[in-house]
């Protein structure tokens, strides 16, 4: 299929993984495995965007999501800005709306956001007139990542229809979860979570999920084994009484994966606490595909902006 | 001084539940007459109001509506809470004391009770304050306060979390009679959270305000009531498990009322939609389910009152991610639309809604107001309830305009206020004679 006989991405902004159809997931998926091959060639860059300014706007300090919208911006030609915006500013509130103004008035065509705050890319999203990529919202959605998890799970096991998919982890302060499990029961996948109840959100058995207390019946017959960052602050006590109990029960290591599939691929959206969700000896095995999803990043971000390319304002 | 004759209305007492045409005859500020049945002839020098086709009714009791006034002039004054009041009905508000300063000193009390006088169009009490600053720590005056006009007695929207200031708060209001109106909310189990608890919250990536945090405070302090005997207010209930605490507790014999927020009473926490800010709340919207229990208790008389909960907040503390806006919706101008959705979908007669607007807060807070009869302070509403339009918070004459009604479709409209026998709102001149 030529890119011109694609048919367009039917969204100005990508927001979350909630809204989008099955057609539009597979749709960026095809795009990200043409991004792949763009990527690998000794000329990596593509003229899709010349000419064309992208802001990435962070509110959070995320090293490698950054610089993953960096790259691919930058692939795809456009001029790229980076813009940390430091959490301890006076008002944060103030600062989103009167930064998205500001921005706004320097003619940027994409912004790409992340914000420690739920809906407050929705919120900038409605005060500017360029398209906005979300890069994280607080708890709420982080789609490039259920992308970028989902286009390495479609490249290793050739479908996602089908697969028992297991996200473990701090499923309650996590949006890189609820982004995938949107993603994944919208290509058909079975998804369990895992984790001790005080980090599962409430309502959860209505997400269509099954969610485990015990991980290792949650990884019995697993394909894809998906674990999660736990932040340090929850780890002492207010969530968890301490990591050596949280690894005993919910850290990833060779003995609890041999309980998934033989076959089971083991994924982390990183960056990971190695003796606290997962083993080193996991984190570096055969298994793992935690690599390959930095590489997949990129790949679907190009994707990403390569979609909402024919959005952008020309006038 | 006024002479009125509304003639010809289709007359509601709540106080009685009398639901009939009639006329009624307002002079020097009172109702110096009511007449049910075919119309009077008008008594010389009257100003004769045709009310065909329209209710009248006693203006609306609002038992919990904060205005800015002192610190906060900003989003409200009394003057213009008391002209929201007036358009929406509304002719007796209680002031909540989370000012600044607080109402906690019987000084703020007569400045509150000086400033309305001068600027109000309607009729304004103070609440006090429970505790010193509302610091939940040490007790105000209640005996002062009292006597400088406070009708009851609230930290506002913080709840007295410690259990022996609220044993020692309730012991020493029973000697003096005063009525405690605490706001439920245990800021522990509230933690982080900035909605209802449960799958909305959980898809929205919102932290959780569990249905625990209202109904461990409702269980602790009507133990406590049980203990001391005091007379208790529950300010605001929002779900299920609070209606059938409440209604035990009254069947137990208990001296406890409670009311709900109108927003309670006619939205739930799936119209937080977008992250539309104008809809979080204390309490929290909450499940549909708990909607309709709350509607439920209501029409069976366990829960007492409706407020508006009118809280104005402006662009500054709205505008913001869901997270860190500010609680708080105004709604003195809706409250009365909004509650006849309630009427319109069947459940509830006109009269039971407005005795739970107007009979019932007066009788607990010991006004005269709330009924129609002569002697009766001429505090009266003339609505149709039935003219349908869409909202438009420009339209609003509260400072802040932060409306969860916004662009909603409501059915029902205020035509006449009159506050002590004075028009406070005509709608049929298109605004307000001062």
């Amino acid at each position: 299929m030529t890119a011109s006989a694609r048919p367009t991405f039917p969204h100005r902004h990508l927001l979350g993984i909630e809204g989008l159809s099955p057609f539009d997931i597979e749709a960026l998926l095809d795009l990200s495995d043409e991004a792949v091959e763009v990527s690998r060639q000794i000329e990596k860059k593509k003229a899709t965007l010349r000419g064309r300014t992208q802001i990435n706007l962070f509110f959070e300090p995320s090293t490698r999501t950054q610089s993953s919208f960096e790259i691919a911006g930058k692939r795809l030609g456009a001029d790229v800005m980076n813009m940390s915006v430091s959490s301890s500013s006076v008002k944060k509130g103030e600062t989103l709306i009167d930064t998205a103004a500001t921005l706004n008035a320097m003619r940027p065509d994409i912004i790409i956001v992340r914000h420690h705050s739920a809906g407050a890319v929705h919120l900038l999203a409605r005060k500017v007139g360029c398209s906005i990529v979300n890069a994280g919202d607080g708890a709420h959605e982080h789609p490039t990542q259920a992308l970028l998890d989902a286009l390495t799970i479609r490249r290793r096991k050739g479908r996602i229809q089908g697969l028992v998919v297991a996200i473990c982890g701090d499923i309650l302060h996590s949006r890189v979860a609820r982004s995938n499990i949107i993603l994944l029961q919208a290509l058909g996948a079975r998804v369990r979570v895992i984790a001790p109840t005080t980090l599962l959100p409430a309502g959860i058995e209505r997400f269509g999920v099954e969610a485990f207390t015990d991980m290792r019946k949650g990884l019995a017959g697993a394909d894809i084994v998906m674990m999660l960052r736990l932040q340090r602050e929850r780890m002492n006590g207010s969530f968890v009484p301490s990591t050596k109990e949280y690894f005993r029960y919910f850290g990833l290591d060779q003995e609890k994966l041999a309980l998934a599939k033989p076959d089971a691929l083991v994924m982390h959206p990183g960056p990971m606490n190695r003796g606290v969700e997962i083993s080193s000896e996991v984190a570096d095995g055969a298994q793992s595909l935690i690599q390959e999803q930095v590489e997949m990043g990129v790949a679907v971000r190009m994707a990403v902006l390569e979609a909402l390319a024919s959005h952008l304002r020309n006038e | 001084m006024s002479f009125f004759v509304l003639r010809n209305a289709r007359l509601i007492d709540p106080a009685s539940g009398r639901d009939d045409r009639g006329s009624a005859i307002v002079r020097n500020g009172g109702i110096a007459d009511i007449a049910w049945g075919a119309p009077l002839p008008a008594p010389e020098g009257a100003t004769v109001i045709d009310c065909a086709g329209l209710v009248l009714a006693p203006g609306l009791v609002d038992m919990r509506a904060f205005t800015g006034e002192p610190g906060a002039e900003h989003r409200e004054t009394l003057k213009s809470a008391s002209e929201a009041a007036a358009a929406g009905g509304v002719t007796t508000l209680v002031c909540m004391p989370d000012t600044n300063p607080a109402i906690d000193d019987p000084a703020i009390v007569d400045f509150v009770l000086r400033r309305a006088r001068d600027t109000a169009l309607v009729n304004v009490h103070p609440a006090a304050a429970i505790t010193k600053g509302l610091a939940g720590r040490e007790m105000t005056e209640f005996g002062l306060l009292r006597e400088a006009g406070a009708v009851a007695f609230t930290d506002g929207v913080r709840s007295v979390t410690n259990a022996q200031v609220m044993r020692r708060a309730l012991t020493y209001a029973r000697d003096f009679g005063v009525l405690l109106m605490p706001h439920l909310e245990d800021p522990d189990l509230v933690g982080d959270g900035v909605m209802n608890e449960g799958e909305v919250a959980s898809r929205l990536g919102l932290a959780g305000i569990p249905r625990e945090a209202e109904t461990v405070m409702l269980e602790r302090d009507i133990r406590l009531v049980r203990l001391t005997g005091a007379r208790y207010h529950a300010a605001v209930i929002s779900c299920a498990d609070s209606v059938a605490i409440v209604r035990r507790a009254k069947a137990d014999g208990l001296p406890i009322t409670c009311g709900a927020s109108i927003n309670n009473l006619a939205l739930n926490e799936n119209d937080i939609g977008d992250y539309r800010t104008f809809l979080k709340l204390s309490p929290p919207l909450r499940h549909e389910d708990d909607r309709q229990a709350v509607i439920e208790a209501l029409a069976d008389g366990t829960i007492d009152v409706i407020v508006s909960d009118h809280n104005p907040q402006d662009v500054e503390t709205k505008r913001l991610p869901f997270a860190e806006a500010a609680d708080g919706a105004v709604g003195l101008e809706t409250l009365l639309p909004a509650a006849l959705r309630l009427v319109h979908d069947g459940r509830l007669t006109l009269a039971r809604l407005l005795q739970a607007l107007s009979a019932r807060p007066a009788e607990i807070l010991g006004l005269a107001a709330g009924r129609l009869a002569p002697g009766a302070p001429a505090d009266l509403v003339l609505l149709d309830p039935d003219e349908p339009y869409v909202l438009d918070k420009q339209d609003l004459r509260s400072r802040s305009k932060n409306s969860p009604f916004d662009e909603a479709r409501l059915q029902g409209r205020v035509i006449l206020t009159l506050a002590g026998g004075r028009i406070v709102y005509d709608r049929r001149r298109e605004g307000m004679a001062a």
